[in-house]
């Protein structure tokens, strides 16, 4: 057993710990943070698959933008908890059910049918210098200029979707 | 037949007139005649447009005639209107103009236009003491009706259209008949008179469907209706064919003419108003019998036994008829018996050949017979006359007040003041009205003389023609007949004895008044001609004019001489009957109640006579009673019980029901389709039910149906 | 050295309990989390085969998908905000407005 399998099955292990934590927790200000732990553990597989850029953008839009967001958000309404409810008892289990027939599903499918065939070999440093980023930003502004001109134009339009949205004019009551 | 020269020449394109007059003249009545009958002068322009119209086919049948002696007397079909042409099958409706259809026209029309002149003086009287004058107009279309039915009867080229005719003569006797279907003849309530209109209308069907019979035989046979056709076909068909045909064909006759066994209809036929018994039931309609003979008389000829038995038919019908004259008391019942048995005479006349004493005897017979039924009408009048003017002094005698009332109230309480039924034809309630009412009595008298057969009278050539042939080839219907002659003098004897001779028997003879010139002129006419009649074809070298006439259509015609033994024989007959009756009724007259002086030595022959030999009661006996209880059983125990109550309710709507009820109603309907439509609804409901609890409004289960798709697609991708 | 099963499996695993998270939580801001820990999922599934590919379009999609992410989340929880203001509450639970 390699190093490397050893770091992936630790990082996978914190990646499922964290995911169930957010899930489980009922405090959602835990979840969030959990979900910041997750984001970071993925963030690192980014970067064990040789993808830095992607690793950073992980980790400053998700957990730094995003889950900031979040929180800002839990803590503005006071939506840490929510009260007991006795509706749809059997939702949780019926979830988990669901879940993990889907989890099995989907994992007999990928290693019964689709057999992804490859190894992920560690990135060497080459990949990880400049290189990399390099061609990778060449890509993005040439083949792929017009998607993210129209993602940053979706950027913009939520943008003043949510100040529209949450503005509210002074004098107007709703 | 080609002699369609002969029709641009003379008037004979006249000859569909003959029926279109009188259809003229019913339409302008029906049409206008209601307009006219709300004016004063209503009634009269109704009878005179009638009269008119009959006038018209009388001039047409003058001309007709006129045309035909000038043209030789041959005979000339006048085509008319294509009628039924299916495949090689031709029926025409053509005019036959020969001798002896223009007689029968001329007499049809004329003693029709003559009765429609009387009948507008009569029904004026009649249609008040009914107490409906609306009926005045409807009698005058039927009369129409029944002149042009009798001319398509007379004029007819084949026995197609004179069957035509012949239904609708027919036709128009029932509606006569019942022309007071709602009451009898003295205004009372009763269904007696439409009685007598169905009673006769279902014997002419008897004698009807014999007719039928011998003409789809005839068709069978020859395959044409056509006159002419036929008899030159007739020469080349087995005997018995034609014995069939003219057999059926006596079976119509015995029908229309009133001839054993089917004459029980025309006495009661004198229900109807007495010009339509004087038209009808005396003068035309009954003799188209003997019209249908003489135009058959090739066929006749052909078959000698027929003949024997249409003769022995028509004699055997005199003198039956004659036995119950004589025991009558109604004026029009004995002049009704008294039809029926010179229709035998004629029947007898031409069953033996002797065609032209038949027609001859016809023609005489529509003269004299018109007169008396006319002059009878007459004797009624005036007495309805006397019996109101009594009852109205009666009135005056017995308190002014109550006369005061209006008279439109005492017309209507009139009939119920008919406390003591007064019968007006009831000669027991005559007697003595040779004084007040002097022109009827003279013309009844020269009726009278006429039928008895007494030199010179009309009656007395023409039933001494028939009685002469009779004696030459057929002595039995000679004496048959010859006692019918007797018996005829005598009940006309009794007859005028009662009436017109003695002391009046009741109030209302005695104010008997005498008839307005309306009603007398057309008598007059008559008596005239039933003076004259004889001319025709007096029994003289050199004379025989009728004969002569009649024998461009009917062939081998035999002018036999007077015969000064046969004739003799029966005027002294009649003279002996005559002096008999007055032994009888003239030397004593009748008292008031007094019952027939020859009910005692007779005893229960005159009672036979007197109930008509009891034929009416047999027929119900023998006939009616057995058919209606056949009926009676067919229609409640087959029709209703068996047929409707068992077979039908029972039977198909029991099962109908049982199926309906048990096995479709509650199977197929109510636990098949009904259940099915209700589990239908159920499952619908109970599975909305479920559904309504997916759709709850929470958002968590959406997604979980979400992920329960998921889930499935997957497993489904995994399984493929 | 890892083969990249495990990463499509780890990745499975995740999404299932981002799953599971949409469908049984109540709070629509961890319903949100669990959405954006299912893109993660999928992401790191992209990430990993292009890795194993070689290929940067793996990538680059996987840029975009953290773009529009970002993008939602804003929408959504600005929408959440709004919610709440007019609900008083943000339970999902309660918000049947538009039951039958």
């Amino acid at each position: 057993m390699s190093g490397e399998l050893i770091l992936f099955l630790v990082l996978a292990l914190v990646a499922i710990a964290t995911a169930l934590g957010m899930l489980l927790n009922r405090n959602s200000v835990y979840s969030a943070l959990f979900l910041v732990m997750n984001f970071i553990a993925v963030a690192v597989f980014y970067l064990l698959l040789g993808a830095p850029f992607i690793a950073m953008a992980q980790i400053t839009v998700y957990a730094g933008a995003i889950m900031v967001l979040f929180l800002f958000v839990i803590m503005l309404l006071g939506a840490e908890r929510l009260p007991d409810a006795k509706v749809l008892p059997r939702q949780k289990l019926f979830a988990y059910g669901l879940a993990a027939v889907l989890a099995a599903e989907t994992i007999y499918l990928l290693v019964t049918r689709a057999r992804p065939e490859g190894i992920v070999l560690p990135p060497d440093e080459a990949a990880n210098a400049t290189g990399t980023l390099v061609a990778l930003g060449k890509t993005l502004f040439t083949s792929y200029l017009l998607p993210f001109e129209v993602t940053s134009i979706l950027l913009l339009v939520a943008m003043i979707g949510v100040i529209v949205l949450v503005h509210r004019e002074k004098g107007v009551q709703k | 037949m080609h002699l369609s020269e002969t029709v641009n020449s003379g008037f004979f394109f006249l000859a569909p007139w003959l029926v279109f007059a009188p259809v003229i003249g019913l339409l302008i009545n029906i049409i206008f005649g209601g307009w006219f009958m709300k004016r004063s002068w209503g009634e009269r322009a109704v009878g005179v447009v009638a009269s008119l119209a009959s006038g018209a086919s009388f001039v047409v049948s003058v001309l007709l005639a006129w045309s035909l002696a000038a043209g030789h007397g041959e005979a000339v079909i006048v085509p008319f209107l294509e009628w039924i042409h299916i495949g090689s099958l031709e029926l025409d409706w053509a005019f036959r103009v020969d001798s002896l259809s223009t007689t029968m026209m001329l007499v049809v029309s004329g003693v029709g236009t003559l009765i429609h002149i009387y009948a507008i003086g009569y029904m004026h009287e009649d249609v008040r003491f009914k107490g409906d004058p609306g009926r005045f107009r409807r009698f005058f279309v039927f009369l129409n009706l029944f002149i042009a039915m009798m001319m398509i009867l007379v004029s007819g080229d084949s026995y197609l259209m004179l069957f035509v005719g012949w239904e609708g003569v027919g036709l128009c006797s029932f509606l006569l008949i019942g022309f007071w279907y709602d009451m009898d003849t003295l205004g009372r309530p009763s269904w007696a008179n439409s009685n007598a209109a169905k009673k006769a209308f279902v014997t002419n069907r008897v004698g009807d469907f014999g007719f039928l019979i011998a003409a789809f035989i005839m068709f069978w046979a020859f395959g044409s209706f056509q006159f002419d056709e036929v008899f030159e076909a007739a020469h080349s068909v087995a005997p018995g064919v034609i014995v069939a045909i003219t057999l059926f064909m006596l079976v119509g006759v015995a029908g229309k003419s009133a001839q054993i066994p089917l004459y029980v209809w025309l006495p009661d036929a004198m229900a109807g108003p007495t010009p339509v018994s004087a038209l009808i039931h005396a003068a035309t309609m009954v003799t188209a019998g003997v019209y249908l003979i003489t135009r058959s008389a090739e066929l006749y000829t052909l078959v000698p036994q027929a003949q024997y038995i249409v003769a022995m038919t028509g004699a055997i019908t005199a003198l039956f008829a004659a036995t119950i004259a004589v025991g009558q008391y109604d004026i029009k019942k004995v002049l009704a018996y008294s039809t029926i048995s010179q229709l035998g005479f004629m029947v007898a006349a031409v069953g033996m050949g002797a065609f032209v004493a038949g027609m001859f005897h016809l023609v005489t017979h529509a003269f004299f017979k018109a007169l008396l039924f006319l002059s009878a009408g007459s004797v009624i009048l005036g007495l309805e006359r006397g019996h109101h003017h009594a009852e109205h002094g009666h009135h005056e005698e017995h308190g002014k007040g109550k006369t005061k009332s209006p008279k439109g109230e005492k017309e209507g309480k009139r009939k119920e003041e008919h406390h003591e039924v007064f019968d007006p034809g009831d000669m027991r309630n005559m007697g003595g009205l040779r004084k007040t009412m002097p022109v009827t009595f003279w013309l009844y008298m020269i009726g009278t003389l006429a039928l008895a057969g007494i030199v010179p009278f009309a009656g007395f050539w023409s039933k001494d023609e028939i009685l002469l042939d009779a004696s030459r080839h057929y002595p039995a219907v000679y004496i048959l007949l010859s006692i019918a002659a007797f018996f005829t003098a005598f009940y006309m004897g009794r007859q005028i004895w009662m009436v017109f001779f003695g002391e009046p028997r009741h109030e209302a003879a005695a104010h008997a008044e005498e008839s307005k010139p309306i009603i007398t002129a057309p008598l007059m006419v008559l008596a005239a001609l039933s003076l004259l009649g004889g001319a025709l074809n007096l029994p003289f070298e050199g004379f025989h004019q009728l004969g002569h006439w009649l024998e461009y259509t009917l062939h081998e015609v035999e002018a036999l001489p007077l015969d000064l033994q046969v004739a003799g024989i029966s005027t002294l007959l009649a003279l002996a009957a005559i002096f008999l009756s007055w032994l009888i009724y003239g030397r004593n007259p009748l008292k008031t109640g007094q019952p027939d002086p020859l009910k005692k030595p007779l005893g229960f022959i005159f009672t036979g006579m007197e109930n008509k030999w009891f034929v009416d009661e047999g027929y119900f006996a023998v006939i009616i009673n057995p058919f209606k209880k056949l009926s009676q059983f067919l229609a409640d125990v087959i029709d209703w019980r068996f047929w409707h109550d068992w077979f039908h309710d029972t039977v198909i709507a029991g099962t109908y029901n049982w199926v309906s009820n048990i096995g479709l109603n509650l199977y197929a309907d109510q636990k098949g389709i009904d259940a099915f439509a209700n589990w239908l609804g159920a499952a619908t409901q109970s599975i909305s039910a479920t559904m309504r609890k997916v759709q709850n409004g929470f958002v968590r289960s959406y997604a979980l149906s979400v992920l329960l798709g998921v889930v499935l697609i997957v497993g489904y991708l995994i399984l493929k | 050295m890892v083969p990249v099963e495990y990463y499509i499996i780890l990745s499975a695993i995740l999404f299932s309990i981002g799953v599971a998270g949409v469908v049984f939580r109540r709070n629509p801001l961890v319903i949100f989390m669990s959405i954006e820990l299912m893109l993660n999922a999928a992401n790191l599934a992209i990430v990993a085969f292009s890795s194993v590919l070689n290929s940067f379009s793996g990538q680059i999609f996987v840029f975009f998908v953290i773009a529009v992410a970002a993008a939602e989340v804003a929408v959504g929880l600005a929408l959440i905000v709004e919610i709440f203001k007019t609900k008083h509450t943000i339970d999902v639970d309660q918000l049947n407005s538009m039951k039958g």
